[in-house]
């Protein structure tokens, strides 16, 4: 990411704005190998978005009927004819399923990191920016909680919100909710180390003396350039959302089979099936969660490498380009990664 | 684990430029506050799970709820204290918590303290040979990686790394069960061993809860081999999740550390380019594991979970799952505290450890 240009305002070398919008950008950075990287992950993500979005079209049956006109569906029936996956114990249409499970999981993944960037942003803004006590005990909060292991921390959500059983737009939402109390204090500690970075900068300095009030300066100086890093942890966290998703759903602690589709119960179901066999059960939802995931991952992997100086290219990065905060944004999405689980 | 320790960056003096000043007593201070910070943390996620769990009723209400009659079910909730003010109970609770009484189950009426003694052991061994399979699968790949830089085998290594930790323990698991023990019948689905010699070895005296340690102590080879068997698949599952992580931390740091200076003047001396990445580049890009190791106890932890419910491994994870279905909050609150003290006290080590490797660390 180019970040010069925001210190010196005059004039805009960077080309026109599509280019620098964070995929883009980073894709005519990318060579080689990178690239391929890029696009593979690229098309994965694409491919699960369009599932998700045409889901009502994709799927042959509903994520919950166990019969049409011909009658009940067959249980546990093996892949091949009317239903192209299998069928399940409970007689679900397999490839239907997986299908529907596309759809909730983005609907968990957007509410939850929508939520999470809302509030974490504001805390680590208003955190960095203000200091003092505020800022000492938000820190210790977010940093017990961040030590925790994420699924224990949206179980014990789950347990808060519904009581551990819930249907439809309430599991969706208390399963993103769960999962926002995980990565509240990741977006937390970015951007308040960013904050508290930008506050020593002169252009912060420059604003206060001419008078500006410290909402504007956070709002304007400070939240600009402290959000920079954001695509990088948005992919990183998409994926960790959908394995907290499925976590919380392998546990029971999800959202019900009758509410919504989700790949996580479908595989706590088909656990019982492998002892005699049946592998078509846990095999698809299983398969595209690790797509969906390792498609995200691609991107925010190849995104935090073109960030990294000392990853980008060896070329590049004995001439040191890209700045010294765009290092800060690799060690924040290194932090990232290693809390994948 | 102790290798790392044992490797200071020695070589690596030019990973130490700026020599900060610090009073005599800086170490000495800097372990002492950061033990008393575990204390707050510890608290802060105690009080929350505490809180949070309350929020949706008494826990009798939750696990006996439409079992009992309704006026059964006031007298075991007065009997119980559930009906005195929120904080009475939260103060009285954090009491009881220092004494070490968690208090009792709901669903199968244990002491939680013994409940965690019990399966707290089973899921150290499993967190023990995950971590195994994790350093010895993903250091020598990350080295491997880092060498042949942007070559086929970086390539194919990087996908892999990221196949482990985009897979999540419980298909991992799904998949080794169908190929190893159903299909192959190399080795058996699920639990710590089989019945004969899981009594046997519950039976020992004083049994240290690990099975393995357990078999050796008493000499059975039979349920040594059998122990091991059973062990094969979860340490898998879960160890791979890490090995990922950790490969792609030392490609990236030993990549870093290729770049240095004294690395290139090692180069120019003709050291070996086997010998520069496995020995001088490799010692410094250590440090930055360790502190992730911190962090990959919770990881393991959490994914102990899922891994010990996928092969009803009986340990904490498992019984968590299991407590969970039950509605038994009791127990699930003394699984949580006993897992976030763990994570407390490991962090604590690894700060301490990283701040006598690097004396940067300290502030």
């Amino acid at each position: 990411m180019s970040t010069t240009a925001v210190i010196e305002p005059i004039k805009d070398p960077r080309g026109p704005w599509f280019r620098r919008l964070p995929v883009i950008s980073h894709f005519n950075k990318s060579v080689g190998l990178q690239r391929g990287m890029l696009v593979a992950g690229l098309v994965l993500t694409a491919a699960f978005l369009l599932t998700a979005i045409f889901a009502p079209l994709i799927a042959p049956f509903g994520f919950s009927q166990i019969s049409d006109a011909d009658g009940s569906f067959p249980a546990q029936q093996a892949p091949g004819g009317k239903h192209l996956w299998g069928t399940t114990v409970g007689s679900y249409d397999v490839f239907s399923r997986v299908v529907w499970g596309a759809q909730t999981a983005v609907l968990v993944i957007i509410v939850a990191v929508l939520i999470s960037i809302f509030i974490g942003v504001i805390l680590g803004l208003v955190s960095g920016y203000i200091g003092g006590w505020l800022d000492r005990t938000l820190v210790v909060i977010a940093d017990a909680i961040y030590a925790f292991p994420p699924l224990l921390v949206a179980i014990v959500m789950a347990i808060a919100i519904s009581g551990g059983r819930s249907s439809l737009w309430g599991g969706i939402l208390a399963a993103a909710i769960s999962i926002t109390v995980v990565f509240i204090p990741q977006y937390f500690r970015v951007i308040r180390a960013e904050t508290i970075r930008l506050k020593a900068e002169p252009f912060v300095e420059s604003a206060k003396v001419v008078g500006a009030s410290n909402i504007r300066i956070m709002r304007l100086h400070v939240f600009k350039n402290a959000t920079r890093t954001l695509p990088l942890i948005f992919t990183l966290n998409a994926s960790e959302a959908i394995l907290t998703l499925a976590g919380l759903g392998f546990l029971g602690f999800g959202i019900e089979p009758t509410s919504a589709a989700e790949w996580g119960f479908d595989l706590k179901q088909a656990l019982a099936d492998t002892t005699s066999g049946i592998w078509w059960t846990g095999v698809f939802p299983g398969l595209a969660m690790v797509l969906t995931v390792l498609g995200l991952t691609l991107v925010g992997e190849s995104i935090n490498d073109l960030n990294d100086p000392r990853l980008r290219g060896r070329k590049k990065a004995a001439t040191g380009k890209g700045g010294p905060d765009s290092t800060t944004g690799g060690q924040a999405a290194l932090e990232a990664e290693a809390r994948i689980s | 684990m102790t290798t790392l320790i044992e490797a200071p960056p020695t070589d690596g003096e030019g990973l130490l430029p700026i020599k900060k000043k610090t009073s005599g007593g800086g170490l000495g201070r800097y372990i002492l506050i950061r033990f008393f910070l575990i204390f707050p943390t510890i608290l802060i996620l105690v009080t929350m799970v505490f809180f949070l769990m309350r929020t949706t009723g008494d826990p009798i209400t939750a696990a006996l709820g439409g079992r009992l009659p309704p006026d059964q079910l006031q007298e075991r909730i007065a009997a119980a204290g559930y009906d005195r003010p929120i904080f009475v109970q939260y103060f009285e609770y954090l009491a009881r918590l220092i004494t070490g009484n968690f208090g009792t189950t709901l669903s199968d009426n244990r002491p939680v303290a013994e409940m965690l003694a019990t399966y707290g052991a089973a899921t150290l061994e499993l967190t023990i040979n995950a971590l195994l399979v994790a350093l010895v699968v993903g250091i020598p790949l990350g080295l491997v990686a880092a060498h042949r830089r942007d070559k086929g085998p970086d390539a194919g290594l990087r996908v892999f790394a990221i196949l482990c930790y985009a897979t999540p323990v419980f298909f991992s698991g799904l998949l080794f069960k169908l190929t190893f023990s159903v299909w192959l019948g190399w080795l058996p689905v699920a639990g710590r061993a089989t019945p004969a010699n899981e009594l046997a070895l519950t039976a020992l005296e004083s049994p240290t809860g690990i099975y393995w340690l357990d078999a050796i102590r008493s000499g059975n080879m039979a349920a040594l081999a059998d122990v091991m068997a059973h062990a094969v698949l979860p340490a898998l599952a879960l160890g791979l999740l890490t090995a990922g992580i950790f490969l792609r931390l030392v490609r990236t740091n030993v990549i870093g550390t290729l770049g240095k200076d004294y690395v290139e003047a090692g180069r120019s001396r003709g050291v070996s380019e086997y010998r520069l990445v496995t020995k001088h580049a490799y010692k410094p890009a250590l440090i930055p594991i360790i502190t992730v190791m911190g962090l990959q106890i919770a990881v393991l932890l959490g994914g102990a979970v899922l891994t010990e419910t996928t092969f009803e491994w009986k340990g904490l994870g498992f019984q968590l799952a299991t407590y969970l279905t039950a509605r038994d909050f009791v127990a699930v609150q003394g699984i949580v505290v006993l897992l976030a003290v763990i994570v407390a006290v490991t962090n604590f080590f690894v700060d301490i450890l990283a701040a006598l490797i690097d004396p940067r660390v300290r502030y």
